[in-house]
């Protein structure tokens, strides 16, 4: 243990290409949440749903994001469709990795707001001679996002930090493929994976600032 | 003109409405009142189509509330009704709650229906509350701020469910002068109410209800001063 020098200057001077990388993770983590978070509004409202056909696939979808390893569901996007000669490349099984892994989660999140909701809102909406769709998105909505703002948040992080599962499929392009990458031609472990949590860590502050800017801008009551 | 023909609705095995019929004519107040579970609430919901009926049928203008051809969403714009809890939408400010459905419902333009929104907020008397959201506002301006909402969709008829119960009693006066106004001027109104004083001097009929039948039916004088049914006279004694 004591014999290990470390090295730092290698390491910073490939900080420029760290980040490059960091901008690729914060793309996926951001593209996942957006999708995330359109498919759990549906899974929610499914799973509300009087229908059993509706209630049946949002739960499965739900049973399967929450209760098996992030890791299995991006390998099964990557080599589970490839085995059905469905080729998604690195970056496309990892982004639907996690949009589905986020959905599953979110669902759960946003029907739990859903219920803190009076149901009178609705009926007061239906009663000014909206649709059902209309009072939902205008009035239900909102009210559901604010609720689940906190916990949206915590998913936000979750799905950051699990970009760097991306490397099991071959990506390396993101913070850890390209870190990966760094160590394998320089064996200097330490002092790039350091690099790399501090960067992860400062992303997932940055994205968690513009989070609250965002909620500052939109929960104004 | 409101047509309602021997409705009846239950929830589960509870019979709530048994055979109701009355007829509420153009520019007519007509006051419902009752004990706690008497139907009078459920009639409410049922005129507007956000209730089904069992049997019978309420026709709107002519139009079959409950007939399948109905586009309720369509109905709904001539029918405002305002409940007992105020209902404010809380994301919204005074001015975007009432501004709302004329834009989203009736597809008005911003600016239009902020005119629309800004006369019946003066109208209920909540002119410098515009800006302001919901939660900034006492029981009784949401309440007014709830019938300014109504009102922004110029509905033929106004039903108004309890809208005084859920205010403290220093509140409700303020409730009540913005009913008179609207009564005054000559809007077709159904009140659920516990307010006798209110029923006595605005209403051209008093109907009362017991146990989900409409046990009797005049005007004010008669029924505060001569009621002919016993369950009336034995009520109006108890609330008195």
């Amino acid at each position: 243990m004591g014999n290990y020098t470390f090295q730092w200057r290698q390491a910073l001077r490939a900080l420029p290409q760290m980040l490059d990388g960091a901008l690729v993770t914060m793309q996926i983590a951001i593209l996942s949440m957006l999708i995330g978070v359109t498919i759990a509004v549906f899974l929610a409202v499914m799973r509300n749903s009087k229908s059993r056909w509706l209630r049946a696939p949002a739960t499965a979808w739900v049973e399967v994001a929450r209760n098996t390893p992030a890791l299995f569901q991006i390998y099964m996007a990557h080599f589970g469709l490839g085995s059905f000669g469905i080729y998604l490349s690195p970056y496309v099984a990892l982004l639907a990795g996690i949009a589905f892994n986020n959905a599953g989660y979110l669902c759960e999140t946003f029907r739990g707001s859903l219920r803190a909701i009076p149901s009178t809102q609705l009926r007061a909406g239906r009663s000014l001679g909206m649709g059902p769709a209309t009072a939902f998105r205008l009035i239900v909505m909102p009210q559901m996002f604010r609720i689940a703002f906190l916990p949206t948040m915590n998913q936000m992080v979750w799905a950051i930090l699990m970009t760097s599962l991306g490397v099991t499929v071959g990506m390396s392009t993101d913070l850890t493929g390209v870190t990966q990458d760094l160590n394998a031609r320089s064996f200097r472990t330490f002092e790039f994976f350091a690099l790399a949590a501090l960067i992860y860590y400062l992303i997932t502050k940055v994205v968690m600032l513009g989070a609250r800017l965002l909620a500052w801008r939109l929960f104004r009551y | 003109m409101i047509e309602i023909e021997n409705v009846h609705k239950s929830f589960g095995s509870l019979k709530v409405l048994k055979g109701i019929d009355l007829t509420v004519a153009k520019g007519e107040v007509v006051s419902v009142i009752g004990g706690s579970g008497s139907g009078k609430s459920t009639l409410l919901t049922c005129i507007n189509g956000l209730e089904p009926v069992d049997s019978g049928r309420i026709l709107v203008e002519g139009v079959e509330v409950h007939a399948r051809s109905t586009d309720l969403n369509k109905l709904r714009r001539k029918i405002g009704i305002v409940f007992q809890q105020f209902n404010a939408f809380p994301h919204l400010t005074v001015l975007e709650n009432v501004t709302l459905a004329p834009r989203k419902v009736k597809g008005m333009s911003k600016r239009e229906a902020e005119e629309i929104a800004v006369k019946q907020l003066d109208h209920v008397g909540l002119g410098d509350k515009k800006s302001v959201y919901p939660s900034r506002l006492s029981g009784g301006q949401q309440q007014r701020m709830a019938i300014a909402r109504a009102l922004a969709m110029s509905p033929g008829y106004m039903l108004f469910d309890e809208v005084t119960s859920a205010l403290d009693p220093q509140l409700v006066g303020e409730v009540l002068d913005t009913l008179k106004l609207l009564a005054d001027d000559g809007m077709t109104m159904i009140c659920v109410t516990h307010e006798m004083g209110f029923a006595r001097d605005v209403s051209d009929r008093v109907a009362f209800f017991d146990q989900g039948v409409m046990a009797e039916i005049g005007p004010p004088e008669q029924i505060f001063g001569d009621a002919k049914n016993e369950a009336t006279r034995k009520f109006l004694s108890s609330v008195r």
